[in-house]
């Protein structure tokens, strides 16, 4: 087995991919980088991303699956599952040996019906933050919001909040991955930096703009009188809004 | 702003407009317009979900608890001695814009008790929507109940702000309200719904050939029925529902299991539960209608005018029309894979999708998402023979409800002696 890496980049992937077609590689297996190496016997490179020969596999893949291919490949390689690569490149080969067919619709073959799992999954992660992000306006007039999604999804709901939140300036950062994406009245902008969270509620609420707390407590009001209670089924109410998610909803979150 | 006094009309308005069920916020398709604010496009978004499960989309609130009808059913009516409360325009928009910059909400579901006449309420509503649109530049969804009687100026003029349109037919039918709401009449519900109707196809209609006509409540109207208020049977409004389907082109029809707010002996007890699951299965029976290419009077029929509880509609019509299975798994047309019990629209495309590729089997089928503990009574594969018409109609229910664990086994008993 010849092992190549990448730097869990899906240009890097796409580089990856490139090389192993370049070489000729029979037997190869695509992994991200800094993970345990398991047993290869006939080799190891660590490819270095090339946007040019991405792009190249990027264009023979749209051509052969089609943007919603393409994209159930770069949904399934956000879910940073360790062994994801497996069943894309399975799949990216079976699309390369069968020009003429659209693979993807194959849903008999266990490595498109894995990737149409995987899209699901972050589709569902996708939609998920669209719904649970709360903003909080902060003094400097920034909406601000932090997430802690299941998979690498801020890339994808971006849009989402661009053109919907286009006359003011927002921030949602990603506390697991560390990054956040800003927009700034014009532009997206992705944001790297460490900050620790609030340990202090009150430290918090001085970055706050003063009326903050008070729509935080219109919306718990409005989010306790909504509900009726003689239809109470919280396991419904679990399986639509997880524990998990908890930590950042502004209505699960208790009064100042 | 003076938050302990909106906290308290929230608080009351709130709560008086939670019993209705419409939370939608998709089929719309407005953009964001000269970098304003907020956009409605296609697919709705749940923001969050209250402790009964519930989706929610919009501030679904009233304008005013103060109304001049008394309808048994509402926790609003004049008799019920409730504490009353109006917003302001000016209060509605602020907390619109407010709640949907903070990505709480996808918009504002705007309903009113009514107080002192029909147009009277009619304009203030459309008066909110009026200035959310053109003064604070909002682009979200919005969805505005249409108030019985109101007159067809107004009602143009809220399909112009509006995304949808609703009016409550209350109960399904017309002796219903009779009994329940002296003071409604159908008629009344029933000529805003066609005048929006027709002003959905004119707009539609102008669009093809002025590319500048403006929108006309692009999310289409809906409306909802108080469901074990008063004695209907399920046929009965299944075929209501079928009928505001085909004549209004409603985009939906709510069901709203009646929960006991006063004691009445028009009404049932207030120690009587609300009927869950009675809901469910007519929601079940309506997707077949729209999902599923079934006829109303295929779902039930005279003979047998109530859903039955302990088994899906879908699953109970296989089980009285035996003759149409097995179903062949290969070649059967889509119409009759989505038939089989256990097979959903997604999974029934990923059949027709996967079957040119591979002979399908069990394992296929499972891995798609079909539900096989229902599903294989009614399915062949390929060429292999089975013949379940010797399986007797009985027996197979029971076969199959042993290997369902109903999350409703609780509520039969309950439901089953409601009446």
């Amino acid at each position: 087995m010849y092992l190549l890496t990448y730097d869990h980049s899906v240009e890097g992937f796409f580089s990856a991919v490139f090389e192993a077609y370049e070489r000729k590689l029979t037997n190869v297996m695509i992994r991200k980088e800094g993970l345990p190496l398991g047993l290869f016997s006939e080799g190891l490179r660590r490819v270095s991303t090339n946007p040019r020969k991405a792009e190249r596999v990027y264009v023979k893949l749209k051509a052969l699956m089609g943007e919603l291919g393409i994209q159930k490949i770069i949904y399934s390689l956000l879910t940073e599952e360790e062994y994801c690569e497996r069943y894309i490149f399975d799949v990216i080969k079976y699309a390369i040996k069968h020009p003429k067919i659209n693979v993807m619709q194959d849903m008999s073959h266990p490595s498109v019906l894995q990737l149409a799992k995987y899209t699901k999954s972050v589709h569902r992660e996708k939609h998920r933050m669209e719904a649970f992000v709360r903003f909080k306006l902060t003094c400097d007039n920034i909406f601000f919001a932090e997430i802690e999604p299941d998979f690498n999804v801020l890339p994808i709901i971006a849009k989402h909040f661009k053109s919907r939140y286009q006359d003011q300036k927002w921030l949602i950062f990603d506390q697991t991955r560390s990054y956040g994406i800003f927009y700034d009245l014009y532009k997206l902008e992705i944001i790297q930096m460490k900050f620790n969270r609030q340990s202090n509620r009150d430290e918090g609420l001085e970055m706050l703009k003063k009326d903050e707390p008070l729509y935080q407590s219109l919306w718990r009001t409005y989010y306790s009188q909504t509900n009726i209670r003689s239809r109470k089924n919280t396991r419904l109410h679990l399986l639509h809004v997880p524990k998990r998610y908890w930590k950042y909803l502004t209505e699960k979150i208790p009064e100042y | 702003m003076n938050f302990d006094r909106i906290t308290e009309k929230l608080s009351i308005l709130a709560d008086a407009a939670k019993y209705d069920v419409s939370c939608a916020s998709s089929g719309s398709k407005r953009n964001n317009k000269d970098k304003g604010l907020g956009n409605a496009t296609g697919m709705g978004i749940c923001h969050s979900y209250t402790e009964d499960g519930r989706c929610v989309s919009l501030l679904k609130i009233l304008l005013t608890n103060v109304c001049i009808f008394d309808c048994a059913y509402c926790v609003t009516r004049k008799s019920n001695d409730v504490k009353r409360a109006a917003f302001t325009v000016q209060e509605v928009v602020d907390l619109t814009i407010n709640f949907y910059r903070r990505n709480y909400i996808e918009g504002l579901f705007l309903s009113s008790g009514i107080f002192k006449n029909a147009d009277t309420t009619m304009e203030r509503l459309v008066q909110v929507a009026k200035k959310l649109r053109l003064e604070e530049n909002f682009n979200g969804y919005i969805h505005l109940k249409s108030i019985p009687g109101a007159s067809d100026e107004l009602m143009r003029e809220a399909g112009l702000y509006a995304d949808r349109l609703s009016v409550n037919l209350e109960l399904p039918t017309e002796e219903g309200l009779k009994l329940l709401a002296p003071d409604k009449n159908r008629q009344d519900m029933i000529d805003p719904m066609n005048f929006v109707k027709n002003e959905i196809l004119v707009y539609k209609d102008e669009k093809k050939r002025f590319k500048k006509t403006p929108k006309f409540a692009p999310g289409g109207q809906s409306t909802q029925m108080i469901i074990g208020a008063t004695p209907e049977t399920d046929l009965q409004i299944i075929h209501t529902a079928n009928h505001f389907y085909k004549n209004f082109n409603l985009k939906r029809v709510y069901y709203s299991g009646y929960v006991p707010v006063t004691n009445d002996s028009r009404l049932p007890s207030l120690q009587s539960q609300v009927p869950m699951l009675r809901e469910n299965r007519l929601y079940q029976a309506d997707w077949l209608m729209r999902f599923y290419g079934f006829k109303a009077d295929e779902i039930l029929d005279p003979k047998q005018p109530f859903l039955e509880l302990d088994v899906d509609p879908k699953l109970g019509w296989a089980l009285r029309n035996l003759q149409f299975f097995p179903v062949n798994i290969q070649n059967a047309d889509i119409e009759m894979i989505l038939r089989i019990p256990g097979v959903g629209l997604k999974s029934a495309w990923k059949i027709i999708g996967g079957r040119k590729f591979s002979k399908l089997n069990a394992e296929h089928l499972k891995k798609m998402g079909v539900a096989l503990n229902r599903a294989k009574h009614f399915i062949v594969f390929g060429n292999s023979l089975q013949n379940i018409q010797t399986l007797h109609h009985q027996y197979l229910k029971e076969i199959i409800l042993k290997t369902v664990n109903s999350k409703y086994e609780k509520h039969y008993q309950p439901q089953l002696a409601l009446f």
